[in-house]
């Protein structure tokens, strides 16, 4: 049966049996005198029969949607023929997707071995079979337990308290998603991570001074040998996210003091907003930006200067992808700064002046001063979204491994390669794919690291003035 | 300490009068650096800006060749129009001879194929469109006006710009396009194939409507996941959770989830939806998905904020006169968060709809001709599309790419100012 038929039959199912439970109530309440004899509102008998009927139902649906494809494909493989055997497992995913290319059409049936067109015959009536016993299944469970809660319904029934409390537990699965996310990334990054670590040796990983992620697919092939060093990868990381932050922090910090206790309200009103638009652009955007436009300026800015003579000047280069990189997180340090800024008490700076201090010196020697915690947890925050950061340096920073201080040459760093290894199809058994997630772990750790230091700083100080 | 001593040492007003120069100048220097920084910020926005508009502002007119195409039975090899006359006949013939009506000059292969070039490839399909709608078009001579190589295209728009781009076409070439755009044959119209037709390998052909439908089924998907999975789990955290182990944690996790880099988020996805689960690359469900899971953060934190900003006295009101929590929470909170949770729900979206990263790893980055009509075909969505069309080699490509980012920012601008709309109007000061 469709899936779609199924969705619908269930709704319709579900409202059938809240009506049916809401008027059972009515009935109920005219025994005993009315709706006020009832220890709940008749929508809530309805509610609570229909719960009844849809969550174990989608329960047993979801399941059975995750599970489904595997126990069929399980019992498509053991009927095979005795003397089909498989080493390993990937022997085993090639012969099932021979007999899904068959059973779609995109594989000729003529070609392949004859018992496979019984497996495709079998996996058709399998799946066939498979949904429409899910399908009576689910009716009959909704219908049983449905009829089960519509027969309970009774005066004393505490209808409300449990609609309520299913309320409550649902609201607390919701919110409990956020830590399945954390540890769905755990899971699966720290997973084939370890696989990776299997291959390579995570020593040779953290302190190895050369990265070329290629594998031989034959074992005689030429340049068959791949080394997994990712202390380039690191090098350039720091430099792109380095350059940023010089961009990044100075001017950020300008424009947020200048905005906070230079700027007139009307300039401020207009200014701030328009920072704030560099923020929501998106990095594809910047990327784009600085592969067309910044890259071949710096480039040749550099040439006709000369300096291609005393090193690499590239077409793709760390600085290139850096300043813009500084120039989106510019609003992300303004804004943070502005917070901490504003929070530092008037009080302090009105004491200041008094003194015969001038607003410079003000700022310099008692607001920033006064405010540094919070900027700096601020500042760690930018870094880490500077780490974190993939499309710019995607599109502008290029793709070569190498160990360079040179900000004129192109560099690659570490979300350029989680990305280049994984965009395409790819089998998940090679170390240079899982070497991508060894990559993602290393990112997730510093970043989480990063962030949690800088939230805890700037939480602290916020607090010491309230 | 002697007299003498004394009257050589400067009073306190002396020194501050010497030092008050230098001291103003200080202050006037770092009031222009404030000055600057925010300059720095709002020219790198002018520039970025520009560049994109300049850039992409030609993609929407598109050069035409206007000519004469006779349906010539004996060219097309067509006897009848049928579904399978039509899938074999040779309607590049017809826009070949068409073309040589127009020149016929020109001899030798070499040459002729530069003529026909003239032509975009795909101006065969145009025309067996056409003939497929109005069978009675066979052995006729119509007038039509047909797409043009992107070359062409790219000569002739570089041509009004007063800077020639010459490198890709033939000297005789140029003069046969002088000659055209001279007669009023070749000419520039509004280019409507950009906003009709989904991705090309022809940059001619190539449009964003693909990319469109697919941006807005992820975010459909993404949009009815988070927002109410967000607004559930902000009520739960605000008006159930007591201050406990998993409360905390959870409130820990929401923060450093808000913060995790979007990579990791493909990878997310790629582990769990493509190879746990085995969906299918490149479909807006999964890409929704992996969304979903990227915007919840932002979506809870503001639902959170607005949830709190309802003030107590209403819920204590509202318990007052006989209503339960969860009546109180559906009928009373709820209402008067919900501007709040809706303009939060908008910019996460905002978010979302220009992420890229996390697409590409699930697969998003696939050439798809053909535009989605489901969130389970294959699609692109804008951002990558952006960042396809960015590294194809082709010039006409250029323009495209900031055509489409010009279309991405537009509908960037439009949830931005409906979110600040929205929280305007629906504000309440209590």
């Amino acid at each position: 049966m469709n899936s779609w038929v199924l969705i619908v039959l269930m709704a319709a199912l579900c409202a059938t049996i809240f009506v049916a439970g809401r008027s059972r109530s009515l009935n109920v309440a005219t025994g005993v005198g009315g709706t006020r004899y009832l220890n709940s509102l008749p929508f809530y008998y309805g509610m609570l029969s229909a719960l009844w009927a849809i969550l174990p139902a989608l329960v047993l649906v979801t399941l059975w949607k995750i599970f489904d494809g595997q126990i069929i494909e399980h019992i498509v493989i053991s009927e095979l023929p005795d003397d089909v055997v498989f080493e390993d497992a990937s022997q085993r995913g090639l012969m099932l997707n021979q007999i899904y290319n068959i059973m779609n059409g995109q594989l000729s049936a003529d070609t392949a071995p004859a018992y496979l067109a019984d497996s495709v015959a079998r996996l058709q009536a399998l799946k066939a079979h498979a949904d429409l016993l899910v399908s009576v299944l689910v009716v009959m469970m909704m219908v049983g337990l449905g009829g089960f809660a519509w027969w309970r319904i009774n005066p004393q029934l505490r209808a409300r308290a449990q609609v309520e409390n299913v309320f409550q537990l649902v609201l607390l699965g919701c919110s409990s998603l956020a830590i399945l996310t954390t540890i769905g990334i755990v899971m699966s990054v720290l997973w084939e991570s370890l696989r990776f670590f299997h291959a390579v040796p995570i020593t040779d990983f953290l302190f190895g001074l050369e990265w070329s992620p290629q594998t031989a697919i034959r074992k005689d092939q030429v340049a068959g040998s791949s080394s997994f060093g990712a202390v380039p990868l690191f090098a350039g990381t720091l430099l792109i996210a380095g350059i940023a932050m010089l961009v990044a922090v100075p001017t950020g910090l300008m424009s947020a003091i200048y905005l906070s206790e230079y700027a007139h309200k009307k300039v401020r009103a207009i200014v701030k907003p328009l920072l704030e638009v560099l923020a929501g652009i998106p990095t594809v955007v910047y990327g784009f930006f600085a592969a067309i436009t910044v890259a071949p300026f710096i480039r040749d800015a550099a040439v006709s200067m000369g300096l291609d003579n005393y090193m690499a000047v590239t077409s793709e280069s760390a600085l290139a992808a850096g300043l813009v990189m500084g120039v989106m997180i510019i609003p992300f340090i303004s804004s943070l700064s502005d917070d901490v800024i504003n929070a530092v008490p008037q009080s302090l700076r009105d004491g200041a002046l008094g003194l015969g201090a001038t607003r410079s010196e003000v700022i310099r020697q008692v607001v920033i001063p006064a405010a540094l915690p919070g900027i700096v947890g601020g500042v760690l925050l930018a870094v880490s979204r500077a780490i974190g950061e993939t499309m710019i340096v995607v599109m502008a920073a290029g793709l070569a491994a190498k160990l360079t201080a040179n900000p004129l040459d192109s560099v690659t760093t570490v979300t350029v390669q989680i990305v280049t290894l994984l965009v395409g199809d790819q089998e998940f058994d090679s170390p240079k794919t899982l070497a991508a997630f060894a990559l993602g772990l290393m990112l997730f750790i510093v970043t989480l690291a990063l962030n949690y230091v800088a939230l805890h700083v700037v939480r602290k100080y916020r607090e010491q003035y309230e | 300490m002697n007299s003498t001593n004394n009257a050589e040492k400067p009073t306190t007003a002396e020194l501050v009068e010497r030092s008050l120069a230098k001291r103003r100048a200080s202050e006037w220097r770092f009031k222009q650096m404030g000055r600057a920084s925010v300059a720095v910020g709002i020219i790198a926005l002018l520039i970025l800006f520009t560049q994109i508009i300049g850039n992409g502002i030609g993609a929407f007119r598109q050069s035409f060749v206007h000519m004469e195409i006779e349906f010539d039975p004996d060219t097309l090899g067509m006897t009848e129009v049928n579904q399978e006359q039509l899938a074999l006949a040779n309607f590049d013939g017809i826009v070949r001879n068409g073309l040589r009506e127009l020149f016929p000059e020109v001899k030798g292969r070499r040459e002729k194929r530069e003529l026909y070039s003239i032509a975009s490839y795909g101006a065969g399909f145009k025309l067996r469109d056409m003939l497929a709608a109005d069978p009675s078009l066979l052995g006729q001579r119509v007038s039509v006006k047909l797409l043009v190589d992107d070359d062409v295209d790219t000569y002739v728009k570089s041509l009004r710009a007063g800077d020639p781009y010459e490198d890709r076409i033939s000297e005789a070439q140029r003069k046969r396009i002088d000659k055209l755009l001279e007669s009023g044959a070749l000419r520039l119209h509004f280019n409507t194939g950009f906003f009709t037709s989904a991705d090309s390998a022809e940059p001619e052909q190539a449009g964003i409507l693909g990319a469109l439908l697919g941006s807005l089924f992820t975010l459909l998907v993404t949009g009815s996941l988070s927002f109410p999975i967000g607004v559930a789990a902000a009520i739960y955290l605000e008006e159930y959770a007591k201050r406990s182990r998993l409360t905390d944690f959870i409130e820990v996790n929401i923060n450093n989830l808000a913060a995790v880099p979007s990579v990791i988020f493909g990878l997310l996805g790629l582990a769990i939806f493509l190879n746990f689960f085995n969906m299918p690359r490149s479909m807006p469900l999964v890409g929704g998905l992996v969304l979903t899971l990227m915007t919840l953060p932002t979506v809870i934190i503001s639902s959170r904020a607005a949830i709190k900003a309802v003030p107590p006295s209403i819920r204590e009101a509202a318990l007052g006169m006989g209503a339960s929590k969860m009546q109180m929470i559906l009928q009373h909170v709820l209402p008067l968060a919900m501007p709040g949770m809706l303009t939060g729900a908008i910019i996460g979206m905002a978010q979302a709809l220009g992420e890229t990263a996390p697409l590409l790893m699930i697969g998003m980055v696939a050439f798809i001709a053909e535009v989605p009509a489901g969130i389970t075909d294959p699609a692109t969505v804008l951002p990558v599309q952006i960042f396809l069309w960015a590294d194809s080699p082709e010039r006409a490509f250029v323009e495209r790419t900031s055509a489409a980012i010009m279309v991405l920012l537009a509908f960037l601008i439009t949830m931005n100012t409906l979110a600040i709309w929205l929280r305007r109007r629906l504000e309440r000061r209590w």
